[in-house]
């Protein structure tokens, strides 16, 4: 997990327009405002999407994320951008698994910040078994 | 009442570790307050006018008296000796030091309470009736299923940055006493071939823009509750407007897209999500349902009650409600005495009414969304006794929904956001219709009053509404009429131009004297309103 | 004149920039002329305040008067607890300030 914290990669990264329009590209970005939907067609040859966060207050692509992680992505969700260490964990249950921060995050803070829960209230895209199930076995 | 399992309690120890962390962080200077606002106002800490202040949930407006008493002592041993119970069922604490905020939320944990989500853009504290489980007119307690809604929000990955903040309310009695449809989401539950569902209306709110929510479900059972709504926000995280703070609300969404496109797309939504199984089993429901099981009443408790004492019987008359069980009534405390502040209790009221709360009322209080407090089981019996005790904390003023329990936010005495002060207003009105005879002659009269747009004193929502206003510099206030909160939901019009504040008492005078010479048998203020439009006020006020 | 003012940072009181450091009284606060910005940044960036800001005002008998009755209010308490204000003891301060 941790080594995925400040992520690179040399993976060409293109739009999403370029993606749709013709591109043979395997990594692509999604920004707040663009719908990860139109993605679905095409996740069998995608290995990265990145989900822009300009704003760390602008919280549209935990959604994307979800989306994609419900339609069976399995390739690597990065989020990139904005991103706060106080953010980590509600992105990890979302589905990302890995981040490229524009200030890059100290892995102890992560650490912490990724451990705050003991357990969680709702399912999510994670693999985290919520507390209700816990409650009935 | 709910208690906490290990679950919930390690849930709330855990956000306090974690905002403990935080406050060090800021004050160490590892983090900007930038980054550091939004992460406190998760935890319902603001910067207000004078101090932070803090704002504890109350969820669903239900507290133990170990609570209240917990209330009282953050009062004392954090503030400066008093709270302000809000139109949200919360408790503001007006005057708290940023590195006691870690403490104070620990002794709430102490005692399974919280600030979590009661600011910020997030899922916020959920509201409801505050006769829930105690209303003649309820087909259920709707209180279980506020709890589930409030394990379902808290922390939710997904909507934590929503585009604006998220309120949700839940009712189940005919008479809607919570302003349910004024809400993001309002539930009121209702019962379909003998099965209780949730019917869902989204899209209102009040603020600059105020907008009654349409029904945007008419039924979903509960083992779809949570997918639905999990639609819903997911809908709105998605294409919520974020360009501009003022349009971000879910109601500006729906009025913009319809309310039938918006339904078509969380049904869309709702056929993916469903399939995820998030949806807890029935037997959740039921472990949560059965904290909320009818205390044990006593069974033989007599209907009859003593009114000789002439004053005893005034208050009977304006603040006990029917309660569902014979021989018992819910009785209503007032936080509004005439020269007081709206909402406001002091420690020393706190205590005193979790003491009552203990030993007449099974050990359960309320918040209402008009500022007041409820001992939701008392019996009839006990009625004089309780009477006699808030007699002598100054805590039995007769006036339920009469003129004088004026809900006020509050307004530029404390809120960095003010135009214009609130409070005196109110102290004002109500010092002009102090006299009783009057206030009752006048019957339900619901008075709102906010000190900027923001609306939190819901004066959209008032029979007669304040609007605060800056007029150069100098305080204003702009009049409404006809708004309700209630089953009869309307958003009030303005009467026009504005007054200052001893303007706006007198104006509101002529009105309610033009309403007394018009009005037919039995007609509320609001009634002669709807029934003669706004003409007749506008010439008895502008003349 | 231009005052000074923002909350503290870990009490959140309101405060006032004195020309070396902050004061809850307003009587203490003098006028920054252009400094403001600057000071604000330097004293934010040293952890010893929240928001400051700048704002217009004129000097009194009884010291700086803020031209906006938001600051005023600031500068005295809530109008309607004197018992809470900077001076309790004075019943008419709340009407001075609006
Ligand atoms: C003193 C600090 C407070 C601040 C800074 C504050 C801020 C705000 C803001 C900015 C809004 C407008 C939201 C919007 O239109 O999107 C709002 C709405 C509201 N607030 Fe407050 N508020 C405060 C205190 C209170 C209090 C004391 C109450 C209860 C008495 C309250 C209850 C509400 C309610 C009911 C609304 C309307 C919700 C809606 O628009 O649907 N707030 N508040
Ligand atoms: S209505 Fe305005 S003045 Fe009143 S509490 Fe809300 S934000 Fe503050």
């Amino acid at each position: 997990m941790v080594d995925q914290l400040n992520h690179t990669t040399d993976t060409p990264i293109v739009s999403m327009d370029e993606f749709l329009s013709e591109s043979n590209a395997i990594a692509v970005r999604i920004e707040p405002g663009e719908d990860a939907r139109l993605l679905l067609p095409h996740l069998d040859r995608l290995t990265l999407v990145e989900v822009a966060f300009p704003k760390f207050r602008d919280g549209r692509g935990f959604s994307s994320a979800r989306i994609l992680r419900e339609a069976g992505f399995t390739g690597t969700l990065r989020a990139q951008g904005d991103v706060l260490i106080d953010q980590l964990s509600h992105m990890k249950r979302c589905g990302f698994d890995a981040f490229a921060p524009d200030v890059p995050l100290n892995p102890d803070h992560a650490a912490t910040a990724l451990a705050t829960w003991p357990e969680y209230y709702q399912t999510a895209a994670d693999k985290a078994v919520p507390i209700w199930k816990l409650r009935h076995g | 009442m709910y208690q906490y399992d290990q679950y919930d309690q390690a849930m709330v120890d855990a956000r306090v570790a974690e905002f403990a962390d935080q406050v060090k962080r800021r004050l160490s200077g590892d983090m900007t307050e930038d980054q550091f606002k939004p992460l406190r106002l998760m935890n319902g800490l603001y910067l207000q006018l004078h101090a932070y202040m803090l704002r504890v949930a109350i969820p669903y407006g239900t507290l133990s008296s170990k609570q209240m008493h917990m209330l009282a002592h953050i009062a004392r041993k954090y503030d400066r000796d008093y709270g302000h119970f809000t139109t949200r069922q919360n408790l503001q604490f007006n005057w708290i030091k940023l590195d006691d905020t870690p403490e104070i939320l620990t002794d709430l944990a102490s005692v399974e309470m919280h600030a979590i989500q009661t600011s910020g853009n997030c899922i916020r504290n959920i509201s409801s009736d505050q006769f829930a489980g105690a209303a003649a007119d309820e087909i259920t307690d709707p209180r279980p299923w506020a709890e589930l809604l409030r394990q379902w929000s808290s922390f939710h990955p997904e909507f934590s940055y929503l585009p604006r903040k998220f309120k949700i309310c839940v009712i189940a009695a005919q008479e809607d006493r919570a302003a349910m449809r004024l809400h993001d989401i309002g539930i009121q539950i209702i019962e379909k071939d003998g099965v209780h569902g949730a019917a869902v209306y989204a899209g209102g709110g009040m603020g600059r823009t105020p907008m009654i929510a349409p029904l945007i479900k008419e039924f979903v059972p509960l083992e779809d509750l949570l997918s639905y709504l999990e639609a819903c926000l997911r809908v709105y995280n998605r294409y919520g407007r974020r360009d501009n703070m003022y349009k971000a609300r879910i109601k500006i969404l729906i009025h913009e897209i319809g309310a039938d496109s918006y339904r078509a797309q969380v049904e869309e939504e709702f056929a993916q999500v469903k399939a995820l199984g998030i949806d807890p089993p029935r037997a959740e429901f039921d472990r949560i349902a059965a904290f909320f099981a009818m205390p044990d009443l006593d069974a033989n408790a007599s209907d009859d009650l003593d009114l000789s004492h002439k004053d005893f019987a005034l208050w009977v008359g304006q603040n006990v409600a029917k309660h569902k069980a014979a021989g018992h009534a819910i009785v209503t405390i007032s936080l509004k005495p005439i020269e007081g502040i709206p909402g406001d209790a002091t420690s020393a009221q706190m205590d005193l009414m979790a003491d009552l709360a203990l030993q007449y009322s099974h050990d359960e209080l309320r918040i209402t969304h008009a500022q007041n407090v409820v001992l939701p089981h008392v019996r009839k019996a006990d009625l004089f006794a309780v009477w006699e005790k808030l007699v002598a904390a100054g805590l039995a003023t007769p006036n339920l929904d009469l003129i004088t329990d004026m809900i006020a936010c509050p307004g530029l005495d404390y809120c960095s956001l003010a135009n214009a002060r609130s409070i005196p207003v109110a102290q004002k009105i109500a010092d002009r219709f102090a006299d009783l005879d009057r206030q009752r002659d006048l019957g339900e009269l619901k008075l709102k009053i906010s000190g900027c747009i923001n609306a939190c004193g819901h004066h959209h929502a008032g029979h007669i509404g304040i609007l605060g206003v800056d007029k150069k510099g100098k305080e204003n206030y702009q009049l409404s009429f006809g708004g309700s909160g209630a089953q009869d939901v309307s958003i009030a019009n303005i009467t026009g131009p504005g007054f200052d504040e001893d303007g706006v008492v007198d104006a509101i005078e002529r009105a309610t004297d033009k309403y007394l010479a018009e009005r037919r048998d039995g007609e509320r203020f609001i009634d002669t309103y709807r029934r003669i439009g706004m003409a007749p006020f506008k010439e008895a006020i502008y003349g | 004149m231009k005052l000074l003012t923002g909350n503290d940072l870990n009490t959140g009181l309101v405060t006032w920039w004195t020309g070396k450091d902050w004061s809850i009284h307003i009587e203490d606060a003098v006028d920054v002329g252009e400094d403001g910005e600057t000071i604000a940044a330097a004293e934010e960036l040293a952890r010893r305040i929240n928001g400051p800001y700048v704002i217009g005002g004129e000097l009194t008998a009884e010291g700086p008067r803020p031209a906006h009755i938001k600051d005023r209010i600031r500068a005295l308490g809530p109008t309607v607890r004197v018992d809470l204000t900077l001076k309790p003891n004075d019943p008419s301060a709340a009407e001075r300030v609006i």
